[in-house]
């Protein structure tokens, strides 16, 4: 009887795997039989068997993954957590997918979401809600709900979210585990059903921050298939925790006071006095358009996704529902019915900010906007290294408890939609509990700026010393 | 009675000939298996992404530069949103407010701009007509769909169908010169849509116009065109107004009737796509583009009648066809300055093309049509001798000398045979013997004769033409402004 492998973190595994101590295919086998624990409805799919090739030669070493619902598998369900693509089959699969795969980490599972990556507790998702292993009567965030929840219980080693407006970081912050929204364009998108082009990025959601980074760096790099995909000019390899002697925080008001639960302030201030006792220095700085992020935010995304989920129109794969009268009831009666309540709202949001004689009052003017966001972060970045704020206003909220309200839930990506819409890189650490329950300290960077982030976020990591052990199924 | 006059802009869509499609790595086949030139990029799969396709553009760019137009630095993909079963995505990537070219200009008529995007899918209905009108159900063959096309619109600087169909015809050929595409209106690689409205004479501003879709044929874009504006025309004269709306012209029956389509007054939705960078051009692009440039049919019709004075039409039909034009230029470098231009370009234009209309520039080796020629202007061969062999040629290739010598088609030599037939003529034509051995030869040079003798060589007419010829103490002269063939 061999070891519990699944208790080694994924970048001890890699070791172990790639210096011959542990065999790939034996890990594989029992990080399988992990996910096969799941209660959480994390999974939306796993693998039936180990595969025959494991690339261990690669940098990853063979260490599976858990991959959200929306990248596409080929011939592995990739349903956007959708009614309207449910049993979807792809025949090809997402460029980061492969290149993970190629690189040492096989799928191990898909993990399930929000709908089309709309929403911050995956209660949106046609497959069941997803629950958070902290509190079963608690959400775990969202979109990537699912694969923050399998980190933190131990059910996949490390996984791939996507996070258009903080469904990466959100969900990892309420889980306790570690999450990184890249650059915009440092990760292929082709292969990722998308939600707002402009906006989604794919990212790892991972137990610790070198997991992270080791993950991370396997994904970058300009792919042909996507022509908004770009070389990183400083690329991620082994990242060091740095040495926050003279290392600038900001700390934005405005994203740092009104609206953030006591607990989840209370967390954020102690993290910042850490930084300090390790000689960081931290001062508030300025945001001013921040605040209206949000606003932005919620014209942008509808718009991009009401015209990117046209294609879902019952023609040529998933769902489709033909009452018999033409194509226009055809399209009527599939969409209508496949895709849930959220979705429709957006997509219909989307549609009347993009039509004749609105589009510059809501669309052209919410890009205005995004471009003030986008220069305060670099007017910022001349006075500071890093800006920190909480990564979710709140804690695990409890189940049903927000799903009657949108505007509330759109609240939870208060503090994390900034930096979507800037395309800057920021990253979620587990900050510790409130009322027993993760909260997230979000650490932010300018453009590429990843190994600075990564490397404050793990000497930060350190100090704060989480131990996410009782998520652990 | 109030005169009216038409007013009339074409919008033309000319498909790229490029190896791949406008957005990714399929070839775009006409006449394929229905679905197999497909990915997931133009099937519009769930997560696939556009790539702009380089050969798209810089055709793109040779177009804009043959129709006199600007190069945009920066010009934008935007969305087209609209739903319909060819429509993959769900939208049309497709240029908007800022088009890659603007502002040109083809033989009078200005463009207004031409802008890159991809094709629609081809619908198959199963009605008898193929139309939609009365089918059963559609299919969808996504082959065609995402192939690059370049849209050319006009200003509205037409103003009869005829016109409309000879300047279409001249883009054609100017395309066809640019080598992007193969400009075939029954194939779909061209098609032409108009926008037609009717004015009285004299009034400057627009009237309410109509757009005439998808005519797929020269003859029916001349034919919906004259229809439409003869409706229009009736409906003013009998005090009604003309709506705005798109129409279907059936070339079966004449008629127009009005289409119920993704066109009816609908929101696109536009927006620049964000799955895509804007198109930058720079100097070193357009020199390339400008660098790949033929000279255009226009120019070259225009160099033809210059150099060698030929009409209109014999310039154009060669300058036009750019296979006819290469063809009798390659005649004349063989056959060195001292034949004959006419000569060579009227076998081109008349006896090769009106054999083989397809392709007529490659059916014929140059050498092989400048030894036949050779024959001919040496006067070894009668004309009808030289049309024999030349079908000889064409039908089973061969040496234009082998066949005249193994079939014996050799000219009776100059001496008394010829003498004979021309004393024959003259006896035969004392009046006209007469006035042009006086020295009236102008009498050779009219229309009448002229096309009597390409009617018949071997008439009368010609050898009188030719013994006046012999006889005309100018001959020098007139034997530089005309030629012909000896019978």
């Amino acid at each position: 009887m061999s070891s519990d492998l699944t208790t080694l973190s994924a970048s001890a595994a890699s070791a172990k795997v790639k210096s011959g101590e542990v065999d790939a295919h034996e890990l594989f086998e029992q990080w399988r039989e992990r996910s096969r624990l799941d209660d959480l409805n994390a999974l939306s799919w796993s693998a039936d068997s180990v595969p025959a090739e494991i690339h261990t030669g690669g940098p990853l070493g063979g260490v599976p993954l858990g991959v959200k619902d929306l990248f596409c598998t080929e011939g592995v369900p990739s349903q956007s957590g959708s009614k309207i693509l449910e049993g979807y089959l792809p025949p090809y699969s997402a460029t980061v997918v492969d290149a993970l795969a190629a690189a040492g980490a096989p799928l191990l599972a898909k993990t399930h979401q929000d709908e089309f990556a709309m929403g911050s507790s995956n209660e949106n998702c046609a497959f069941g809600a997803v629950i958070n292993p902290w509190d079963r009567g608690r959400v775990p965030g969202g979109s990537s709900g699912g694969s923050a929840a399998a980190v933190a219980a131990g059910l996949v080693p490390w996984a791939l979210g996507t996070d258009t407006g903080g469904s990466i970081r959100q969900p990892a912050a309420l889980c306790g585990v570690v999450g990184l929204k890249p650059t915009y364009g440092s990760v292929s998108r082709y292969g990722m059903i998308a939600f707002a082009s402009s906006l989604d990025q794919a990212g790892p959601i991972t137990n610790s921050v070198a997991d992270a980074a080791l993950l991370y760096s396997q994904m970058t790099g300009r792919d042909v298939h996507d022509s908004t995909s770009v070389d990183h000019p400083d690329p991620v390899s082994e990242v060091p925790a740095a040495d926050l002697t003279g290392v600038r925080i900001g700390v934005p008001t405005e994203l740092s006071g009104e609206g953030i639960e006591s607990g989840v302030l209370d967390a954020f201030n102690a993290s910042l006095e850490l930084a300090k006792s390790l000689g960081a220095t931290v001062e508030p700085c300025h945001l001013p358009h921040a605040p209206h992020a949000l606003s932005a935010y919620y014209l942008i995304a509808p718009a991009e996704c009401s015209s990117n989920l046209a294609r879902f129109d019952g023609v040529r794969y998933g769902l489709r529902v033909d009452p018999g009268e033409g194509l226009d009831a055809m399209y009527g009666a599939t969409r209508s019915q496949g895709f849930g309540p959220e979705v429709r709202r957006r997509i219909m949001l989307g549609t009347y900010a993009l039509s004749s004689g609105y589009y510059d009052a809501y669309y052209g003017r919410a890009q205005r906007v995004r471009t003030l966001i986008s220069q305060d972060f670099d007017t910022a970045f001349e006075s500071f290294d890093v800006i920190a704020t909480p990564t979710s206003p709140c804690v695990a909220f409890e189940l049903g408890s927000k799903t009657d309200d949108p505007l509330s839930m759109y609240l939870s990506d208060f503090c994390t939609v900034p930096m979507s819409l800037a395309g800057i890189p920021a990253i979620s650490i587990p900050n510790g509990l409130s009322e027993g329950l993760p909260v997230g300290l979000q650490l932010v960077g300018p453009a590429f700026s990843e190994n600075r982030i990564l490397g404050i976020a793990a000497s930060l990591e350190a100090a704060i010393g989480f131990d996410g052990s009782a998520a652990r199924l | 009675m109030t005169e009216f006059e038409a007013v009339i802009g074409l919008e033309i869509h000319v498909q790229l000939a490029t190896q791949t499609k406008m957005f990714c790595g399929c070839k775009p086949v006409f006449g394929e298996d229905p679905n197999t030139r497909t990915c997931p990029t133009c099937l519009g799969l769930p997560g696939a992404l556009p790539v702009i396709n380089e050969a798209a553009v810089d055709f793109g760019m040779r177009l804009g530069l043959a129709l006199g137009c600007s190069l945009a630095e920066r010009s934008i993909f935007h969305r087209k949103n609209y739903f319909y079963a060819d429509s993959p995505k769900g939208y049309q990537i497709s240029q908007y407010d800022e088009p890659l070219c603007s502002e040109g200009e083809l033989a009078g008529v200005r463009i207004n701009r031409v802008h890159l995007e991809d094709d629609a899918a081809k619908l198959v209905h199963t009605s008898e007509t193929g139309r939609i009108h009365g089918a059963e159900s559609s299919v969808v063959d996504f082959n065609r769909a995402g192939t690059p096309l370049a849209e050319i619109v006009t200003e509205p600087d037409l103003r009869s169908a005829a016109q409309a169909r000879e300047w279409l015809q001249l883009l054609r050929t100017t395309v066809k010169a640019l080598n992007i595409s193969d400009v075939n209106m029954e194939e779909g690689s061209l098609r032409c849509d108009a926008n037609i409205s009717v004015r009285p004479v004299g009034q400057k501003e627009l009237a309410t116009k109509t757009e005439l879709k998808n005519m797929n044929s020269f003859r029916f874009v001349e034919k919906g065109i004259e229809a439409e504006i003869e409706r229009q025309r009736i409906l003013l004269e009998s005090g009604g107004t003309v709506v705005q709306e798109t129409l279907h012209f059936d070339p079966r029956t004449g008629s127009l009737t009005a289409l119920r389509s993704k066109e009816e007054a609908h929101d696109y939705r536009y927006f620049p796509d964000p799955d895509l960078l804007p198109v930058s051009v720079d100097s070193e692009m357009v020199e390339r583009a400008r660098a790949a440039l033929p000279e255009l049919p226009a120019a070259r019709a225009v160099r033809y009648a210059e150099t060698y004075g030929f009409e209109q039409e014999l310039s154009e039909r060669l300058g036009f066809e750019a296979d006819l034009g290469d063809l009798f230029e390659a005649v004349l470098e063989i056959r060195g300055k001292a034949s004959d231009p006419r000569l060579a370009a009227t076998w081109v234009s008349g006896e090769v093309f009106s054999r083989v209309e397809q392709d007529a520039g490659s059916a014929i080796e140059a050498s092989t049509l400048a030894e036949l020629l050779e024959l001919l202007e040496g006067e070894r061969i009668t004309t009808a001798a030289a049309r024999q062999v030349l079908d000889r040629v064409l039908a089973e290739g061969g040496s234009p000398a082998d066949i005249v010598a193994s079939e014996g088609l050799e000219k009776v030599g100059g001496g008394d045979a010829l003498a004979a037939a021309v004393e024959i003529a003259i006896a035969a034509h004392p009046e006209a013997a007469a006035k042009v051995t006086a020295g009236e030869h102008k009498a050779l040079g009219s229309r009448r004769w002229w096309r009597g003798a390409q009617r018949n060589p071997c008439s009368p007419w010609r050898r009188v033409g030719f013994i006046t010829w012999l006889n005309n103490p100018q001959r020098q002269r007139f034997h530089s402004q005309r030629r012909w063939s000896l019978c």
